[in-house]
């Protein structure tokens, strides 16, 4: 079968199915880990620092353990035998499981209470008296990147390392980089427009807080840990590797997680002290945040400072690009930390061909972790690209798409087309999808009736921007390149699985290594393996999230599951496929090679009207009395799938904004989308999927900062100081797509979890600056909030120009 | 976002409530909630004693008294938001009614509540003002009204006694017209006002005979903004006078600054906000 295969004729992919998720999800019968109730369970609550720097002089838990309902109250030296927090890429400072002599971020835990009640829980952490010696803390990331105060004073510097290219590694090709931009700049045809912009802190804040139960079970030596996470085998893992554990002594299940956004891509500290709880105390123990806990302690992401440059030719041509950032990684690295902005290094010249050299120093400071957050590290890489192409294309006077378009790398180049690092892309068509955003949109008129409007003397703008994504990871051998999970006893990259057993009743079970968080697998694998065997979706039941019962995956998280443990999944349903025309050919006295599936079962092909349905083959897999000989009994199959490559999904974005000059509030009018995830399995799936995504790059835009204040204090405890987007804020999104689909996976999806995100921040920031370049501006910060458009608007009537 | 322990008390007649307030130290009344849990769960607040007041008869209704209307206690945003004596009436606060947090908010807040509550940056405490209301406080001692002006004292704080249940506010039947801006945390009018503007006017022989105008989010309370009021009466309500009067929004206001406004930005925005509610007014009163 060749490119984008797996497609029949009266396919069940690429076709509406409803989320089969949906009615318990809507009706509140979902089961959360919160919901769980195990009998003698207890409640933890922690004690968090109230400052962002301080040395710990004394914990006096006297008062709280003298509480009725109080079981222990556990600090940095209970726990210290159990290391630092497990950690995937261990650069960096690790986390102490709970502060000891310092604490280093506000919220971070310094003790433990475990007690009957999660009421008398909290009010046992109250009681506990923490003496504090506070510290200057350093939060400014260019202060924390001079090395002026050190975040860790057994630290030599607060840069831990800076992630540079292209190509990547390459010091004698990053210089000739270098030096070819440098040669553009000095001809006399050329010009640089810098853009410096900060692309602010983000907190993840799903629907969900994490939720976490673990349960000791003193007799076998057992774990069993429930936890709303999207990582339930390396969860499982850590916790191993923390206790001294097996694999078959950790069952995590992850049940419904009511989203997750990369914040539940992380092992935490809770997980693991639950754990040590639990076993101290032989009886199940619960954690589930509060808004709070998950404002100042659960990861943030974003958080960078950057300048990006552009050089190019009066006509368009672009000749160099560079980036000179600071990526803020909080003051402890956790899973993916410092890996976060090399996933934006990846895609740091996006679809382009110009010469790009791209650096961005990670940093501790003395704040939250930061890790993975929806597109994590290349939405970053996105805007600063994005936003400085809009900035050049302005400066020279040429349409926005008009650059773009001249600088893509051309549909011809593929196969064999690389990134500025050198890393190979599947497949790209970037200027058929720019022109059918551009056409479906009616740029030319929209463009004509902007200049209508801001000739009435209104503020309307008109934002593009183009993104290519790197997702869907990947090949097992990113191992090599450091993102290993060994941290988390798996030896594999990023692997997918899937296992597929048809009962005996002729339904079928699926069960993948991966879970969701939002995303329906529940439908999509049911499509998937419906479409290979014919069995009607309704008829397959799909599984995930309990190590004790699924395969090895790895997790739900950078828009990977479709296309690595779909493609699994999928190839598992072929192997099943292969062996039910075995067990047909049998009962129907035919040659397998004759068998055809078709309409819930299937027959010799000319004679449909001698029909076996998929109850009858199964029932004979499951009675090898009569098997013919040396079959083996059973119908099920395990498939692992380790693509070659990553996916490169891409697309375009448009929107038209209108500002109040008065007030400096933005209104999106229109937003309209042209994205390319390859083949599709559910197309509402995918809109749900690019809705959400869009949503949470528009609220980076727009609405959300998870910034801290100088003094370290984080003023966003709440959905009172931190708005979220809302449909009420947002207009009905107009989505297409065109379809290139991938070469690297069976069913030539690319993932579209993401893409959203990646697109959209800069599209808006965009058209906003557009509506505002009549005054002078020439760039606002996130978020667009109205006080800060107003204040761009004044300094711009003030100074004749702002940026 | 666990409260500390309190007691909770559901009395069935307001005797029985305002008895309980009368007996109890710390004790808090309860509507809808909306406000008062958010702060007991950040433990900002912890009552020892919760008055739900929620099943008490007769406090759920907007009644028309002839010069007057009456709204419980207990009437929703959401109700006060639909309803048409209100929107005859009382287009500011059906504007600002309906401008207040999100649908399930509204469903479960009370007008009343925010009115008591007095947060600086919530709708309706500058439409009530603005409006003229008045305030009837009950408590073991009786019963007594007080004047929307007299009422808000400062953040978060009003005339109300311990001991006393906000159990209506009372809108008069005034004629003229009124109307309530805002800008939203969000822009456009969702989530809390960075500032608004509550009006309300009428208009006689071409010319503004008398008004009101009430600020929202700028000052540490809802604050009649009398400069407005003073150069606008008198006028024919031109957008040339309104200009001008907005002009004068902040005399005597000072102006605090948060995360969603500086002090120059909201001192902006109450006069752009003072202006379009003015605007509004003279176009629905003539």
């Amino acid at each position: 079968m060749g490119r984008g295969v797996g497609v029949s004729t009266t396919s069940v992919l690429g076709g509406v199915v409803k989320r089969r998720e949906d009615p318990a999800l809507i009706r509140g019968t979902g089961l959360y880990v919160d919901d769980l109730q195990l009998p003698g369970m207890l409640h933890v609550a922690f004690v968090r620092s109230p400052y962002a720097h301080a040395r710990v002089v004394s914990v006096d838990a006297s008062d709280a353990e003298a509480m009725d309902g109080v079981r222990a109250v556990y600090t940095a030296s209970d726990v210290a035998h159990l290391g630092d927090l497990v950690t995937q890429v261990a650069v960096g400072k690790l986390r102490p499981l709970l502060a000891g002599d310092k604490v280093n971020h506000l919220g971070e835990a310094v003790a433990m209470v475990a007690a009957d009640t999660r009421y008398g829980a909290r009010d046992a952490a109250d009681a506990v008296d923490v003496e504090y010696d506070p510290l200057d803390p350093v939060i400014d990331l260019k202060e924390a990147a001079s090395d002026a105060a050190l975040v860790h004073e057994d630290m030599e510097s607060n840069v831990l390392l800076a992630w540079e290219g292209g190509p990547w590694g390459d010091e004698e090709a990053i210089a000739a980089t270098q030096q070819s931009i440098a040669d553009a700049k000095a001809r006399d045809d050329t010009v640089s427009v810098s853009i410096e912009a900060v692309n602010q802190r983000l907190l993840p804040m799903p629907m969900e807080p994490r939720s976490v139960v673990a349960d000791w079970n003193v007799g076998y030596g057992r774990f069993t840990v429930h936890s709303s996470t999207q990582i339930a085998h390396a969860l499982a893992g850590g916790i191993a590797q923390t206790f001294g554990l097996s694999l078959t002594d950790v069952r995590c299940i992850a049940p419904e997680v009511g989203g997750g956004f990369g914040c539940k891509l992380n092992v935490y500290n809770d997980e693991i002290l639950v754990c040590f709880a639990s076993q101290q105390l032989g009886r199940p123990v619960k954690f589930t945040e509060t808004r709070r806990d998950a404002a100042g302690s659960t990861i943030h992401g974003r958080g960078w400072v950057a300048t990006a440059t552009i050089t190019g030719t009066g006509d368009g041509q672009i000749l160099g690009y560079e980036l000179d950032g600071i990526a803020d990684m909080g003051a402890y690295s956790q899973n993916f930390t410092v890996a976060i902005p090399f996933l934006g290094l990846f895609v740091g010249a996006g679809q382009y061909t110009f010469p790009t050299h791209w650096k961005v120093a990670c940093v501790h400071t003395h704040t939250m972790t930061t890790d993975a957050y929806r597109g994590a590290g290349r939405p970053e890489a996105a805007y600063y690209l994005e936003r400085a192409i809009d900035a050049y294309a302005r400066e020279i006077g040429v349409d926005p798409a008009e650059v773009r378009r001249m600088n893509f790398i051309p549909a011809d180049k593929f196969p064999g087309a690389a990134t500025h690092i050198g890393f190979p892309m599947d497949t790209g068509d970037y200027e058929t999808n720019l022109d059918a955003l551009l056409e479906t949109a009616g740029y030319e008129d929209l463009k004509a009736e902007r200049d209508q409007l801001r000739a009435e003397g209104r503020l309307v703008g008109l934002g593009l921007a183009t993104y290519v994504e790197v997702c869907g990871f990947g090949p097992s051998a990113l191992v090599d390149l450091g993102f290993s999970w060994a941290a988390y006893k798996i030896p594999s990259g990023f692997s997918g699985s899937g296992l597929v057993r048809v009962q005996a009743d002729g339904t079928a079970s699926v069960i993948i290594g991966t879970g969701p968080t939002g995303q329906g697998h529940q439908t999509t694998w049911a499509q998937i393996v419906s479409n290979q065997l014919g069995i009607p979706v309704e008829n397959i039941r799909v599984s995930h999230g309990d190590t004790a019962e699924s395969p090895l995956g790895i997790g739900t998280f950078g828009s990977r599951s479709a296309a690595v443990d779909g493609s699994a999944t999928y190839e598992a349903a072929n192997k099943v496929r292969a062996k039910a025309a075995d067990l047909a050919a049998h009962l129907l006295e035919a040659s397998a090679d004759d068998i055809v599936f078709a309409d819930g079962g299937a027959h010799v092909a000319g004679s449909p009207d001698q029909q076996v349905s998929w109850s009858d083959i199964a029932t004979l897999a499951y009675q090898p009395h009569r098997l013919p000989e040396g079959m083996e009994g059973g119908l099920e199959a395990h498939a692992v799938f380790s693509p070659g490559n990553a996916t490169w999904p891409f697309g375009s974005h448009l929107a038209l904004v209108e500002v109040d000059g008065d007030t400096g509030d933005v209104k999106l009018l229109r937003y309209i989308a042209m994205d390319d995830c390859g083949n599709v399995i559910n197309p509402m799936i995918v809109d749900g999927q690019i809705h959400g995504g869009l949503a949470q790059g528009i609220g980076q835009a727009m609405f959300e900062d998870g910034d801290y204040e100088a003094d370290g204090n984080l003023l966003k405890w709440s959905f009172v100081e931190y708005p979220l987007p809302t449909s009420a804020d947002l207009p009905s999104f107009e989505l297409h797509r065109t379809v290139t689909p991938t070469d690297i996976n069976p069913l030539g999806v690319k993932g579209i979890g993401e893409a959203g995100t990646i697109g959209s921040a800069q599209t808006v920031v965009n058209a906003v600056v557009d509506a505002l370049s009549p005054l002078g501006v020439t760039h606002v910060d996130m978020p667009l909030r109205p006080k800060r458009v107003w204040a761009a608007i004044q300094a711009a009537k003030t100074n004749g120009s702002v940026s | 976002m666990y409260p500390r322990s309190f007691e909770y008390v559901s009395p069935g007649s307001l005797d029985e409530a305002t008895s309980v307030l009368a007996s109890t130290e710390g004790a808090k009344v309860l509507a809808g909630g909306m406000s008062l849990l958010p702060l007991m769960k950040l433990r900002l607040f912890s009552p020892d004693v919760l008055v739900d007041i929620g099943r008490i008869p007769g406090l759920s209704s907007i009644e028309d008294r002839g010069d007057h209307l009456a709204i419980g206690a207990m009437v929703s945003h959401a109700a006060t938001a639909s309803d048409p004596s209100i929107a005859e009436h009382a287009a500011a606060l059906a504007t600002a009614a309906s401008w207040t947090g999100d649908v399930q908010v509204r469903n479960q807040g009370t007008t009343c509540g925010s009115i008591a509550h007095a947060d600086i940056a919530a709708d309706q405490p500058s439409a009530a003002l603005a409006l003229g209301a008045t305030m009837v406080a009950a408590s073991a001692g009786g019963v007594r009204e007080i004047a929307a002006s007299d009422f808000f004292v400062d953040t978060l704080t009003t005339a109300l006694e311990p001991g006393e249940i906000l159990t209506e506010t009372r809108i008069p039947k005034q004629g003229g017209a009124s109307a309530y801006e805002k800008l939203g945390r969000r822009g456009g009018h969702t989530d809390y006002a960075v500032a608004g503007a509550a009006v309300w006017l009428d208009v006689s022989d071409g010319a503004v005979s008398s008004a009101r105008v009430a600020l929202t989010g700028v000052g540490a309370k809802p604050t009649l903004a009398e400069g407005v009021v003073e150069a606008l009466v008198g006028t024919d309500g031109s957008g040339a006078a309104i200009a001008e009067a907005s002009e004068r929004a902040l005399e005597g206001v000072t102006v605090l600054d948060d995360l969603f406004g500086t002090v120059e930005y909201k001192a902006h925005l109450a006069k752009v906000m003072t202006r379009r509610a003015l605007q509004q007014a003279v176009a629905a009163a003539t």
